[in-house]
């Protein structure tokens, strides 16, 4: 059976989307596959149905941008929304691309291509302390998400934590919204990349954007601090705030009263569908796996493409430059005729490196395992506190995967999503690029069921 | 200088360190990996009597089985004696399962359809009836490993059992003929004798001191389901055609329904094998299979969400026996690998048997079947 579609493309988000109108304005036969039931990612998800930015600013950066090329792919591509991928194969036909559709109703539904670009983005990466599962602690993708999906937030009383720039539209955008911010607080320095030339080059634009945003609501932003603890009985009432010195070990505490905890430690790369493709990673500046990618964003699988997050974090902007190179390689690859490249080429040259830049500025020291306690829930689905994996590690695990095998912090619903980049830490190793076969959960009944779905024939 | 280097810090290895530390022997644990980092971290912690025919590896089986009991009585390893309970399709297939079951000479039950019910109440009503294996257990089988290496040295003295994690096994240092300790990438470990508690990689271990011991890998899969606060499966259940399917040359794929819960919650599902080497490819349709299988066998499971699945090699032999005993080819070696899938259930007898055969005890079963170089015939 051939393929039903020249180039199926995974996900929604800045990269997928302009990935797809690309190789759609080529002339390929598309379809878009993304988990959510509306496009935009990570970074444009959780819009309101019929939004239009009315102003522009911080939150809503780049957004016009995403929503014509949305728009424009809409009539020209098939848009599978609301599938969620659980694994992926190939052959010599082309990738077979296994999804679950639809919400409590779900069913299994199998979208065939004859070559894949994967977009898969990434998530949040939260480092555990004491007190991080009280209810009001968010990571700045949830908060933000919570922003976007007009949630009430004015009148919450809201601390950002961790480190990075994403730290500031967040912080900004929570500030615009009502919300009284009582500070931002940057682990590492908050000069650090001011002083970096290429910030000057690049975004400096943007970052003095969201820096009069935050002067205007009275924002103060502290670099070389951080939440070390957060307090409350059944709801979050106050955090202790820790000056770090540089390898992030607390030097001096002080306590700031709030009800929301938005933090976050930079991102990771979604990796399951490319690991399970057996497509080659390589290590990014901040020693975390990402896929690698030829000068056409080509993975090092036949007919396999991969372009934003998940080849490296650096933005929507990036992702999206990523995306069009995709999808203009795979057109050509299809035997599409496309228009030249060098100019979109030099602008992922400089965006990347700018990426690699943030990185190196914002990275995540080893003192933050001297927040923990010995009953610290490291994993929070399997409720495994940092003295189950010291105890594990007593035992002879001297890995990440084996201190899972003993203390089975990653077993549970989330598989290790929000918990493996700490326990590889705790562990003394780089995070490797996870092993998921099945990267989504699915019914017995509808796996047993696979190659008798009516859809497959 | 320790008396005796065992390689591998899996189940295997763990026990042959801890009874030879019983024994009263020094001794040094290698494994390139972590502890249970291979076979041992792949599997469902099966304690079965009930899946062999009778014969020497039923003989260690039921050794075994009482040495799980006695280690268990200091639990921490999730020791879950609850049976095993082996359903037939078929009449015939009845017929067949009582005819071995009376041949094994093991405790057992034999239930009729009606019956089954009261073991498993989820279980499908098409089924002929089964036989309820009341020793059958199941243990974590990582938390086994460690906690027996743990406990030895704890017991017996942190200088008689010693762990050394990340150390690979290079070659060894020969007196003579004699085998008189290993070469490692972290220096020589010079000893008095040797054990290869390699598993999966027991055939290479051994082929550095030039005999030939066939051990190959026997892929298997297994699914994960989210955890379940009351797992419909309380036994480990499975169907017949398993026990035709551990005993089979098949190079194809074979999978037979093997269920249980565990005690974190997840129920496991398995068991598939195929002789495809070391290759870790996820296969969906043998995904799809496990699946299959085992909600025809528990119809209450089709709802419930896979949430993972992992792969391993199982060390087999040529006859299916695993490989015990001092080495005439290699003195001073002694090999204890190639379990199959049953190296966790096997694992305290073959220690027990080991640490007896190094301090020149008389064992307590015949190891003739599981001689190192019976294999010489069929060599190439």
């Amino acid at each position: 059976m051939s393929p039903e579609y020249d180039l199926v493309v995974i996900g929604a988000g800045p990269a997928g989307v302009a990935g797809a109108l690309s190789a759609a304005l080529a002339g390929v036969n598309v379809a878009l596959v993304d988990g959510a039931a509306r496009p935009g990612g990570q970074y444009f998800r959780h819009l309101p149905e019929g939004f239009h930015p009315g102003r522009p600013g911080a939150l809503h950066h780049g957004l016009d941008r995403f929503t014509r090329q949305w728009e424009a792919l809409r009539e020209r591509a098939t848009l599978l929304l609301g599938h969620r991928v659980w694994a992926v194969e190939r052959d010599e036909q082309g990738v077979s691309v296994r999804c679950l559709e639809g919400d409590r109703e779900e069913r299994p539904r199998t979208v065939t291509g004859r070559r894949l670009l994967l977009a898969t983005g990434a998530h949040d990466r939260p480092l555990p302390f004491p007190g991080w599962d009280l209810p009001g602690v968010l990571t700045a993708g949830g908060a933000q998400a919570l922003l976007k999906g007009n949630l009430v937030v004015a009148g919450r009383r809201v601390v950002v934590a961790g480190t990075g720039p994403f730290l500031l539209p967040v912080a900004a955008g929570l500030a615009e919204a009502g919300a009284d911010v009582r500070g931002v607080f940057e682990a590492n320095g908050r000069l650090g990349l001011a002083r970096h030339p290429l910030l000057a080059a690049g975004k400096a634009g943007e970052a003095a954007g969201y820096a009069v945003s935050l002067a205007r609501h009275r924002v103060p932003y502290h670099g070389r601090q951080a939440v070390i603890e957060a307090h409350g009985e059944g709801g979050l009432t106050h955090v202790t705030v820790a000056r770090l010195d540089r390898h992030w070990r607390p030097v001096s505490t002080r306590t700031v009263e709030c009800d929301t905890l938005a933090y976050g430690y930079g991102f990771v790369p979604q990796l399951e569908l490319p690991v399970q493709l057996g497509c080659a990673t390589r290590r990014d500046a901040d020693g975390g796996p990402v896929v690698a990618v030829d000068a056409g964003q080509r993975t090092s699988v036949p007919g396999v493409y991969a372009a934003g997050e998940s080849t490296g974090v650096g933005g929507a902007v990036l992702a999206e430059v990523e995306g069009r190179i995709a999808g203009r390689t795979a057109a050509a690859d299809l035997g599409r005729r496309v228009g030249p490249l060098p100019a979109l080429l030099r602008r992922r040259e400089r965006l990347s490196a700018f990426a690699r830049a943030l990185l190196t500025a914002y990275p995540v020291r080893p003192g933050w395992q001297r927040w923990l306690r010995e009953d610290t829930l490291v994993c929070r689905c399997e409720e495994v506190p940092l003295s189950g994996v010291r105890e594990a590690r007593e035992l002879g695990a001297t890995d990440a995967r084996s201190i899972k095998l003993l203390a089975r912090p990653g077993m549970g619903w989330c598989q290790g999503r929000m918990c493996g980049y700490a326990v590889a830490c705790l562990a003394g190793e780089n995070v490797s690029a996870p092993r998921r076969p099945i990267a989504q959960p699915i019914r017995l009944g509808d796996l047993a069921a696979l190659t008798r779905s009516p859809l497959e024939g | 200088m320790p008396d005796v280097v065992v390689i591998g810090a899996g189940a295997v290895g763990a026990a042959c360190a801890y009874y030879a530390a019983r024994a009263g022997l020094d001794v040094v644990v290698v494994d390139r990996g972590p502890v249970a980092g291979g076979t041992t971290g792949a599997g469902e912690g099966n304690v079965l009597v009930s899946d062999k025919e009778p014969g020497p590896e039923l003989d260690l089986a039921l050794l075994s089985n009482g040495l799980w009991r006695d280690l268990a009585e200091r639990d921490g390893f999730e020791f879950e004696p609850k049976g095993g309970l082996v359903v037939a399709e078929s009449a015939g297939v009845l017929d067949a399962l009582v005819g071995l079951a009376g041949k094994q000479g093991v405790e057992h039950v034999v239930v009729d359809p009606a019956g089954l019910a009261d073991y498993e109440p989820y279980l499908t009503k098409d089924l002929a009836g089964g036989v309820f294996y009341p020793q059958d257990a199941q243990v974590q089988p990582m938390l086994a490993a460690a906690r027996l290496i743990q406990r030895g040295a704890e017991r017996y003295g942190q200088g008689t059992l010693m762990l050394r994690t990340g150390v690979t096994v290079t070659g060894f240092v020969r007196d003579g003929d004699r085998v008189a300790g290993v070469t490692t990438d972290r220096g020589d470990i010079l000893a008095g004798a040797v054990v290869n508690a390699a598993g999966t990689w027991g055939g290479e271990v051994a082929a550095l001191a030039g005999v030939h011991v066939p051990v190959l890998p026997r892929r298997g899969f297994i699914l994960v389901t989210e955890p379940m606060r009351e797992p419909p499966v309380r036994h480990k259940v499975y169907t017949a055609a398993y026990v035709t399917n551990v005993a089979s040359d098949s190079e194809g794929l074979e999978t037979s329904a093997v269920v249980e819960a565990t005690a974190s919650g997840p129920v496991l599902i398995g068991a598939s094998r195929e002789r495809v080497g070391f290759d870790r490819t996820t296969s969906i349709p043998v995904l799809e299979r496990l699946a299959r299988q085992a909600v025809e066998l528990f119809p209450v499971l089709a709802g419930r969400r896979v949430i993972r699945t992992y792969c391993g090699f199982r060390p087999y032999c040529p006859d299916h026996l695993p490989v015990i005993g001092e080495d005439p080819r290699a003195p001073g070696l002694h090999h204890a690998c190639g379990h199959e899938g049953a190296g966790i259930g096997l694992a305290p007898a073959t220690g027990h048997l080991i640490a007896q055969t190094l301090t020149g005890a008389r064992p307590d079963l015949d190891l003739r079947p599981f001689r190192p170089d019976r294999f010489e015939k069929e060599r190439p």
